[in-house]
């Protein structure tokens, strides 16, 4: 009896001394940041929708020019390493219209549609493959129809990166942290480590905190961001007013980022 | 049983010696791979599965291959099999545990490995991957364990046994099944999405794994005094030409589809491997290789006289496990991940450290072979059964042949 009282408290004892040592890192650590764990009113402030859509208007992002604020503007946000080679990680890039629509295999296009570059991301699809292959839910669809991930639990078997057919995820062969300026890193978002996969999140965190996208924001206009259940959304009437397609649409899987040709 | 093993002959302490600083070496890889990532490998965000899962793939079949000796014997009687199968068994555990190294190194956070089991979930293939090669492990294990410990013991199989080897002859089926099924329903991937890719697995395996069954049998019979017997040898050879032709045959059916359909995605991949794409040829000699060398084992199993002849089919088998592993264990990979989703070639090849750590699983799995071939061999011979026949009539030939020289060996 006694014997057991003293392994008993000592267990205690040890738990709460793990607990200590181990909370406050964990903490730190988290998928959703500081914002994730912020106060319940900033997040009843923030942004909320039923499905949420993004629109290209590839008439005004068509060029490297254009989308190179938009690429740096998420990769920093985001501390995503800049590796040179074939085992880089991208979450937001542009390519050219053959590259990013392979299945449209349009001769003698429009030479201004041609020409363009096209802005390429996760595509949140609907019927997410990378959701559908994912063995640990690592890569999990939230309500509001936002694909991501857990980078704790992603045990990094990379069946989502064969899953995928846009080619929107990568995956940290080696240590990210030695490919990023740590003096720039931006302290609100984790880094990840090796190993993990990663990819956009329609900025979940910033969702939380009541802002838009980094990359809408950076658009200034020319990246609509809204809610797609919603028929007054401004989303909704770019799709009303404008000729849209979306990338591979034969395969099922539903994207929700739409490009205005 | 498992203190036969640790008996042996200098030649077979050699050669666990070899195979002890062979893993030793990979391992010494594997612990830099730990430290630094994946980078040290070829793969890259287009090419993201390799090498490692290439040989995951092509085990799993010679895992499932094993009950390409059981079955007959099980479900058909046929007594010829019955000192053999238990060196299918023993494959099948050796390769099992090959296959789970290879998901082992090839996973970016193995640690967090045991996920898969704390958050299961259905709807991936993987989990299902892990549950059947898991299962078809420990079903070996049992029935292989305990079947020779009853035979050694002069003991009949026990009753209950039955019901869990008919259950592992199925078994065999779906783990090839399941890991064809890992590829096959990925949308996007033309070289897998195709409703054969299962049977051809399971075809390609048939052939595969009962050869390099074979293979280590006729090896076995070398170093040891163990015989499978001249007609299990010739029934085994019949069953891995059977496979080969519908193998051969599956492929066919899928470049007809291809080409005559003329669908640009699904002739990519096959054109890529063959002939090359943006002026990226490295696996044309490969594929090309692999085409022949699998003609080539037809045309030298198929034909009984040169089948049976006990010398040419060591070569032969050889040559079919060469064609069928460039197909499976460097196409199949490859081919399904170029073009990649932008129809852009990324030329995909293992590295030195890579190749290690594959022989370091490799090293592993004839390790466990060996042992369990060790005992099994020994168990045989102690039984007196498929022992090599002291004084049959070739032996007599062989003696009256070398007489002079046994004289002069004499003096």
């Amino acid at each position: 009896m006694n014997q057991n009282r003293r392994h008993f408290l000592k267990f205690v004892g040890l738990s709460a001394a793990a607990g200590l040592c181990f909370g406050p890192v964990r903490g730190l650590m988290a998928s959703g940041g500081p914002a994730a764990s912020s106060a319940p009113a900033e997040t009843a402030a923030g942004l909320r929708a039923k499905r949420w859509a993004m629109v290209v208007d590839t008439r005004v992002l068509n060029s490297a020019e254009t989308i190179k604020p938009l690429v740096d503007v998420c990769h920093s946000q985001h501390n995503v390493p800049d590796i040179p080679g074939n085992k880089n990680i991208k979450w937001i890039w542009g390519a050219p219209f053959h590259e990013a629509f392979t299945d449209m295999n349009t001769n003698y296009l429009a030479e201004g549609v041609e020409s363009r570059q096209y802005v390429l991301l996760c595509n949140h699809c609907d019927n997410a493959p990378c959701v559908r292959v994912c063995p640990t839910k690592a890569t999990y669809r939230r309500p509001d129809g936002i694909v991501t991930m857990d980078y704790h639990r992603c045990i990094g078997c990379r069946y989502c990166m064969a899953g995928c057919p846009y080619g929107s995820r990568s995956f940290n062969f080696g240590e990210p942290r030695l490919n990023l300026d740590l003096a720039k890193l931006n302290k609100e978002y984790p880094t990840r480590m090796r190993g993990v996969v990663e990819k956009c999140t329609f900025c979940v965190e910033r969702l939380e905190a009541g802002k838009v996208p980094a990359c809408v924001e950076a658009a200034k206009g020319a990246l609509l961001f809204g809610d797609l259940t919603d028929s007054g959304s401004e989303v909704r009437k770019a799709l009303r007013g404008n000729f849209t397609i979306r990338r591979k649409p034969s395969l099922g899987t539903e994207p929700s980022v739409y490009y205005i040709i | 049983m498992l203190e036969k093993a640790l008996r042996g002959s200098p030649k077979y302490w050699g050669w666990v010696a070899f195979l002890l600083v062979l893993i030793g070496a990979g391992a010494a890889c594997w612990v830099w791979q730990l430290t630094v990532g994946l980078k040290i490998t070829g793969m890259n965000r287009d090419v993201s599965w390799g090498f490692y899962i290439a040989q995951f793939t092509y085990l799993v079949g010679v895992a499932a291959s094993g009950v390409m000796i059981v079955l007959p014997y099980y479900f058909h009687h046929y007594k010829t099999f019955k000192h053999m199968v238990i060196f299918g068994e023993f494959l099948a555990i050796a390769a099992v545990v090959m296959c789970m190294g290879f998901i082992v190194v090839d996973i970016g956070q193995p640690q967090r490995m045991l996920n898969v089991m704390l958050h299961p979930t259905p709807n991936s293939v993987l989990f299902w991957d892990m549950v059947v090669l898991n299962g078809y492990l420990f079903l070996n294990l049992i029935i292989g364990w305990i079947c020779l410990e009853k035979d050694r013991l002069n003991l009949p199989h026990p009753k209950w046994l039955k019901p869990i080897i008919y259950t592992s002859i199925i078994w065999a089926f779906s783990i090839h099944t399941v890991t064809a099924f890992l590829y096959q329903g990925l949308p996007g991937r033309h070289y897998w999405l195709t409703a054969i890719l299962a049977a051809r697995f399971l075809s390609s395996a048939f052939c595969s794994g009962p050869a390099i069954l074979l293979l280590v049998a006729l090896l076995t019979k070398k170093v040891t005094k163990f015989d499978p017997g001249k007609e299990a040898i010739a029934t085994v050879a019949k069953i891995i030409t059977y496979a080969m032709c519908v193998n051969v045959f599956f492929f066919l059916l899928e470049l007809f589809t291809a080409f005559y359909s003329n669908i640009p995605g699904h002739i990519h991949s096959i054109a890529y491997l063959f002939v090359g794409a943006h002026g990226h040829t490295g696996m044309v000699p490969w594929m090309w290789s692999a085409a022949i060398l699998a003609i080539l084992s037809l045309i030298l199993l198929v034909p009984p006289k040169l089948r049976d002849c006990q010398c040419l089919l060591p070569w032969s088998l050889g040559i079919l496990v060469a064609a069928t592993w460039i197909d499976k264990g460097l196409g199949l990979l490859i081919g399904g991940f170029t073009p990649n989703h932008f129809e852009q070639v990324t030329v995909y090849w293992p590295t030195g450290p890579e190749i290690m750590i594959s022989l370091m699983v490799y090293g592993t799995g004839a390790l466990v072979l060996t042992i369990l071939y060790k005992i099994a061999t020994e168990v045989k011979q102690d039984l007196g059964v498929s022992q090599k026949i002291e004084c049959a009539c070739e032996k007599k030939e062989e003696s009256a042949a070398q007489a002079p020289e046994a004289h002069a060996h004499a003096h």
